[in-house]
């Protein structure tokens, strides 16, 4: 396969980003796919087709998570890439900072429980129009970890409204038959909301981390593969 | 001159911190307390130069806009002293 036909990643390193050779790890795993690491100080993304914005603790969460990485130099370069349609993925603090920026709708508070959660949590697919989630089938059950503070999804009613309408809430906690109560939520958000897209659909966060869950061979399994070849199928339909 | 900023949970924000305070006061025998909400405050010295007062206070307004608060979950306010 010729270098030209890969399909080419971009995972951005902040100060404190912690999930970053996690992510990188995952999309090397899939074949003809390759990654490069962007620092948060470059002001180009250079030949990347997508952005991974990998979780962490950027500027260690000071005065809200995700706040202060969305004015890295390197987020000006991603805003242009995502309004001119590009793929953006947030996954956890990478959401964040989607949120912090404008790029997604809403905001991610303290959860609930005052706790830090970490553990798996089922995913329900509410929708497969979106680059993120076309490998998926409408109401699978995705089996991910969680591992955050500030996970508790809000957002105001008539953006909420609209969302619903443009099929932007793309994933959503569920328990193991795919019921979305009370008690298959971690963290207090929203509607039992997990992830995201913008109306265009080209920008996607999740709290939940699809990067920990590319092994089958491990007890992790590889439910997170989904989301990646979504991604990669439909960068391989556009470059085609 | 000496700038001080409130950030406060909107109205209609669930605030899970102030919410857990509130459970916990009356634990400790503290009666009768209502609507908790738990901010930021945040104070900072401002070289004004030669801007009038309304432009100090638009200039600060715009850093609260902007990164001391998020107006989609938080409201501010803050103060000014000469």
């Amino acid at each position: 396969m010729s270098n030209s036909s890969r399909v080419r990643f971009g995972v951005v390193v902040f100060p404190g980003s912690n999930c970053d050779a996690d992510s990188y790890h995952a999309l090397t795993t899939f074949p003809g796919v390759t990654a490069s690491y962007l620092w948060h100080k470059d002001t180009s993304l250079g030949d990347v087709q997508a952005i991974v914005l990998p979780g962490g603790f950027s500027y260690g969460d000071y005065l809200r998570c995700g706040a202060i990485a969305r004015f890295s130099p390197i987020m000006r370069a991603v805003t242009s890439f995502a309004q001119a349609g590009g793929l953006v993925l947030g996954i956890c603090n990478g959401f964040q900072i989607l949120v912090e920026a404008g790029l997604l709708p809403g905001a991610l508070l303290r959860n609930t429980g005052l706790k830090f959660i970490c553990h798996y949590v089922n995913l329900r697919v509410e929708t497969t129009a979106t680059p993120f989630t076309r490998a998926c089938s409408e109401g699978q059950l995705l089996r991910v970890v969680v591992k955050h503070n500030d996970g508790n999804y809000t957002v105001d009613a008539p953006t909420l409204e609209r969302m619903r309408t443009n099929g932007q809430i793309v994933l959503r906690y569920a328990d193991a038959k795919g019921g979305t109560g009370a008690d298959a939520n971690p963290n207090g958000a929203l509607e039992n909301i997990a992830a995201v897209c913008n109306e265009t659909r080209n920008v996607f966060g999740m709290m939940p981390h699809p990067e920990n869950s590319v092994e089958t061979a491990l007890a992790g399994g590889g439910d997170g593969r989904h989301l990646f070849q979504s991604m990669i199928d439909h960068l391989r339909e556009q470059a085609s | 001159m000496n700038v001080r900023v409130y950030v406060t949970p909107k109205e209609g924000i669930l605030d899970p911190q102030g919410a857990t305070v509130e459970r916990a006061l009356p634990a400790l025998g503290f009666q009768g307390v209502a609507a908790v909400r738990i901010g930021k405050f945040i104070e900072f010295r401002l070289e004004g130069g030669n801007l009038t007062w309304q432009q100090t206070h638009e200039q600060i307004d715009d850093m609260c806009r902007k990164l001391l608060a998020n107006p989609i979950i938080e409201d501010y306010r803050f103060e000014i002293d000469e």
